[in-house]
């Protein structure tokens, strides 16, 4: 579902070349649950927004779904990630001027969806993430394990194919983060394509297949 | 993106901003509002400026004696013109599309009535007057189609000499004399007031003829013509030309018409407006650097946030969409605010100073609207252009 050949991504940093991603080749199957570790600076986050078509290759060539995204154009790439990929961050970006359940209902506002069928969708995935009666609080009244399920439900509230969290536990205390991971995990279970990338071995060992990075590359890749 | 959404995430994002979008609105507020009040004291001026010029009728022509180029009016003293004369302007009342001909000459002379005595405007005319210039006879008549060379000794009172002079007596068939001649009252026009500070009432209408032979002189002033509605001014004004120049021999005479004094004031009035409204315009300008400071700083606190959106699936048209219309309402409820003030504050002078003239034209007022959303668009391009072009990636790392 996911295809990366010998994907290169290089920044201008001054007048020197950063090779962020050196020759990345990465193939990742439907309802698949990786995990990306590896020290800072190592390209783990660029490879996420890579996948998740918010970044272009330097060179190589990227397929999603059999399809070739390579070069799509800006308002195409948009598109692709409206519909097929949902994004959780470290810091959570909900809005703060609006309530949870406007913040989960935003993906489906840019999308063009008439109130009427976003409602219904939008409900249940608040239920989903046991957010329900969080629905009309805003983002400084709710706590930071509370925060991560908005952004989660607002992630999946398209039904995407993948699901792309970078360091989805980094800003919470363990407790939070483990119930995080489980919802992640459950989401995984129903059939997501699951791409998380963290800093805690613990978490990283629960996935299937562990990817290891290190100065953009690919150091070991296993499956267990 | 539906545009109902549209506006609900603008409405959210400057509700949650309550007092700054506010601050930002007054600033537009004042400007449309000091537009709107300086156009209507302009505008009020104007009006109140052709009433005064109208008031007589706008279908005149005057005719002076002596050449002059510029508009307004001639002294006629220059050179060796032949005079104007009452047989001139008999010889006018016959061309086509001429309704009214009236010689004028003018002075000041001792007005005595009994014990009564008064210095006042005294007007050498001819019969058409009332008709010419608009005036209605309040009691009697106007001077009559006499001979115009040897006319009676009849006169007509404006309404303030009529007061003067006769106090509550009926004036009507009684003597005055004027200027040591001796005259029999057959009128009292009604009260035209002040034009322009001269005051139309403290006046006496004696024949052209007996004027002229009063003030010592063989010219009339000018020469008055109204000319009908549905005539076209050129023609008329060439069958004048044809008549006099063959009378005198060239033309030694000048010929202003109402309608090109009309069109020199009227443009002079518009710069007046305009220059008004440019001032409020100033203002105006203010408004729109508050906006455009504002949606740099908006644009800067949301980066993280235009990140997100752009992750989840907008495009950078949506963003800058939304940039926009976020500046446009900001200047769109503030001109509306302004244009509330505006027009109040015009009614609340109109009521408090009834001389001055304000009037509020409500196609200034769309305007003014428009201009203040054009405004808030203009001012919201720099900073919206700057979101649309933030890269994704960069901006969510910006947290
Ligand atoms: N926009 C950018 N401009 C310049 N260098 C960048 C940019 N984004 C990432 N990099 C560099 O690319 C490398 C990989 O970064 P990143 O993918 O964020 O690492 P990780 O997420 O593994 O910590 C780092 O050396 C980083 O400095
Ligand atoms: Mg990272």
């Amino acid at each position: 579902m996911i295809d990366l050949q010998h994907i290169h991504r290089d920044f201008q940093v001054g007048d020197q070349i950063v090779h962020a991603l050196d020759d990345v080749t990465l193939s990742v199957k439907a309802g698949d649950y990786v995990s990306t570790m590896g020290p800072s600076g190592s390209g783990k986050s660029t490879l996420l927004n890579l996948i998740g078509l918010l970044d272009r290759a330097t060179r190589g060539r990227y397929r999603l779904n059999d399809e070739d995204v390579t070069t799509l154009s800006d308002a195409e790439q948009a598109e692709t990630r409206n519909r097929r990929i949902g994004f959780v961050f470290q810091a959570f970006h909900l809005v703060p001027r609006l309530t949870a359940r406007e913040n989960v209902e935003l993906p489906l506002i840019l999308a063009g969806l008439p109130p009427e069928q976003r409602q219904g969708r939008v409900a249940a995935s608040l239920e989903a993430l046991q957010l329900s009666d969080r629905a009309h609080h805003k983002p400084d009244q709710l706590s930071g394990g509370q925060r991560q399920r908005v952004a989660i439900a607002r992630a999946t509230v398209t039904e995407p194919a993948v699901l792309l969290a970078d360091e989805p536990t980094g800003n919470l205390d363990q407790k939070s983060g483990r119930d995080v991971i489980d919802v992640l995990e459950s989401l995984n279970a129903r059939g997501i394509t699951l791409i998380v990338v963290t800093h805690d071995p613990e978490l990283g060992e629960r996935a299937r297949r562990r990817v290891l990075m290190r100065d953009g590359r690919i150091e070991s890749d296993m499956v267990r | 993106m539906l545009l109902r959404d549209f506006a609900r995430l603008t409405g959210a994002s400057l509700v949650a901003h309550r007092l700054r979008s506010f601050l930002t609105m007054l600033g537009i507020a004042v400007g449309i509002t000091a537009v709107v009040l300086l156009t209507s004291i302009g505008e009020g001026v104007h009006r109140f400026v052709l009433d005064e010029f109208t008031q007589f009728g706008t279908n005149l022509i005057a005719i002076n004696p002596g050449r002059v180029t510029t508009h307004g009016g001639s002294m006629g003293v220059f050179g060796t013109e032949r005079p104007l004369t009452i047989a001139d302007a008999e010889a006018l009342k016959r061309l086509p599309g001429v309704l009214g001909v009236v010689p004028v000459v003018q002075g000041n002379a001792e007005v005595d009535a009994g014990n009564r005595s008064r210095r006042a405007t005294v007007y050498g005319a001819g019969a058409q007057w009332p008709q010419t210039f608009n005036m209605q006879v309040r009691s009697g008549r106007f001077l009559p189609q006499d001979d115009p060379t040897a006319p009676r000794a009849l006169a007509v009172l404006g309404s303030r000499m009529r007061t003067e002079l006769f106090a509550g007596r009926n004036p009507l068939g009684q003597r005055i004399s004027v200027g040591g001649s001796r005259y029999r009252v057959i009128g009292v026009m009604e009260s035209k007031g002040t034009v322009l500070g001269f005051d139309l009432d403290d006046t006496v209408y004696i024949p052209a003829a007996r004027g002229l032979e009063l003030f010592n002189r063989d010219s009339l002033f000018e020469i008055d013509v109204l000319y009908d509605d549905d005539a076209v001014l050129e023609k008329v004004v060439a069958a004048i030309k044809n008549v006099l120049t063959a009378r005198h021999g060239r033309e030694d005479y000048t010929l202003t018409t109402q309608q090109q004094m009309l069109d020199v004031l009227g443009s002079v009035l518009n710069v007046l407006t305009f220059a008004v409204a440019a001032i409020g315009g100033i203002s105006l300008l203010v408004g729109a650097i508050g906006i455009a400071t504002i949606m740099t700083i908006a644009v800067n606190e949301r980066v993280g946030e235009i990140g997100l959106i752009r992750a989840l699936g907008a495009r950078r048209g949506q963003v800058l969409g939304l940039f926009l219309a976020e500046a446009t309402v900001l200047a769109a409820i503030g001109g509306l605010c302004g244009l509330a003030l505006g027009v109040g504050l015009a009614t609340l002078l109109e009521v408090a100073v009834p001389a001055l003239p304000v009037h509020t034209p409500w196609i200034y007022v769309g305007l003014a609207e428009g201009l203040a959303a054009c405004i808030g668009l203009l001012a919201g391009v720099l900073p919206a252009r700057r979101a649309a072009g933030l890269n994704p990636v960069e901006a969510l790392r910006a947290e």
